[in-house]
């Protein structure tokens, strides 16, 4: 059973007065400035033992909502066995940039490659931020909130191929999907299924 | 003293049996009875193609348990797999850097179709970048399926006209 970090809260309040707590299920939370996030990540990692980089990720909050992205840091302390999570909003919705944390994680450096990847957040100071799932050239970034799951009409990025098999990417016939097992059923139910049933790729979609 | 061999008409003393075909049934039992596969494994479709190849289900009986893994060296490719636009391009490559005659067998609802990724990263049926032969249903399919469709595909061969399309290649 982990034990909650009772000082944690205190000791970040106290040392960074901006700092906020966050609604958090579990482990301890705070929301943090972008400019400070950093600075803050240094003070858990070398005040607080919180030394290991469990994840970072990102938000989008959808298209209407300022701040827009929020970058997400989840640290745990392998001598107090406790995790900790940290949220910094970015401060432009359109181009949205964060501090890299690669200077205290060297491990950050994929994390943050899959977060510009599939949300454009551009960690400014990062050595190396290319595309880590999706090509280079890739015009879009795939888990921001106006992007459909279907995907949308691109070029392959090897022209050559693109000119053998005339094709590209395409939005994928979603068919009343996704398709997904509804939880609760029977096993022999269980099937992914598409939600909405009423149309397919031969019958068009009733209005 | 050794005289020419002046008999027009076959001497099965001299020559030994000769089985007499034509030029299509030869090159087709040639080609059928040494499939050698290209195992593009994706996913967990790879898993039941190793199955496949593996005693219990054994692939060498139909003569396609060459696994070879340079396309130089292979016949038929065998998509196992989610096929990503990713990986979509390298499997187009590997395809055009096999000889002729060559085919493909999509192998799992993936390969064939896109099966359950409906989403932006997965190739919708490998058959938009390569001809396929036999498409084979399953997620993943048995190995029994899988052998079933390396059938049907030399049925298929048997079929073709190996000799014509030679000489006009």
């Amino acid at each position: 059973m982990t034990m909650t970090d009772v000082d944690l809260p205190t000791a970040v309040s106290q040392k960074f007065p901006s700092a906020t707590a966050r609604p958090s299920l579990d482990c301890p939370a705070f929301n943090i400035s972008a400019g400070e996030a950093i600075t803050a990540l240094q003070f858990l990692r070398d005040e607080h033992g919180y030394d290991f980089l469990m994840d970072l990720t990102a938000v989008d909050w959808s298209a209407e909502k300022s701040p827009r992205f929020t970058v997400v840091w989840h640290l745990y302390s392998s001598t107090k066995h406790n995790y900790m999570r940290l949220a910094a909003d970015c401060a432009n919705d359109a181009e949205p940039a964060m501090p890299t944390s690669t200077g205290l994680w060297a491990g950050a450096d994929w994390h943050e490659r899959e977060a510009f990847d599939m949300f454009g957040i551009n960690f400014t100071g990062h050595p190396d931020l290319r595309r880590i799932l999706m090509w280079d050239g890739y015009p879009y970034h795939p888990l921001r909130k106006e992007f459909p799951l279907a995907g949308l009409p691109a070029d392959f990025h090897d022209p050559e191929v693109s000119a053998e098999t005339k094709t590209g990417l395409i939005s994928a016939p979603m068919a009343g999907g996704p398709f997904v097992a509804t939880p609760g059923e029977p096993m022999s139910d269980a099937e992914p299924r598409a939600k909405d049933e009423a149309w397919n790729e031969q019958r068009e979609k009733p209005e | 003293m050794v005289t020419a061999n002046s008999e027009l008409a076959y001497n099965s003393k001299i020559e030994g049996d000769v089985v007499v075909t034509t030029a299509d049934a030869a090159i087709n039992w040639v080609r059928n009875n040494s499939m050698w596969p290209m195992p593009m494994g994706l996913a967990c479709c790879a898993i039941e193609l190793m199955a496949t190849a593996s005693s219990r289900f054994d692939i060498a009986r139909f003569g396609a348990e060459v696994m070879r893994f340079s396309p130089r060296q292979s016949d038929c490719m065998i998509v196992a797999g989610t096929v990503t636009y990713k990986m979509a391009t390298a499997v187009r490559r590997i395809y055009d850097q096999m000889a002729s005659p060559k085919w493909v067998i999509a192998m799992g609802a993936c390969a064939s179709s896109g099966g359950m990724y409906r989403s932006y990263a997965t190739l919708q049926g490998v058959d938009r970048i390569v001809p396929v032969d036999v498409y084979v249903s399953g997620c993943p399919p048995r190995p029994e399926a899988l052998l079933d469709a390396l059938m049907k595909l030399q049925a298929k061969v048997k079929r073709e006209r190996s000799a014509s399309k030679l000489l006009s290649a």
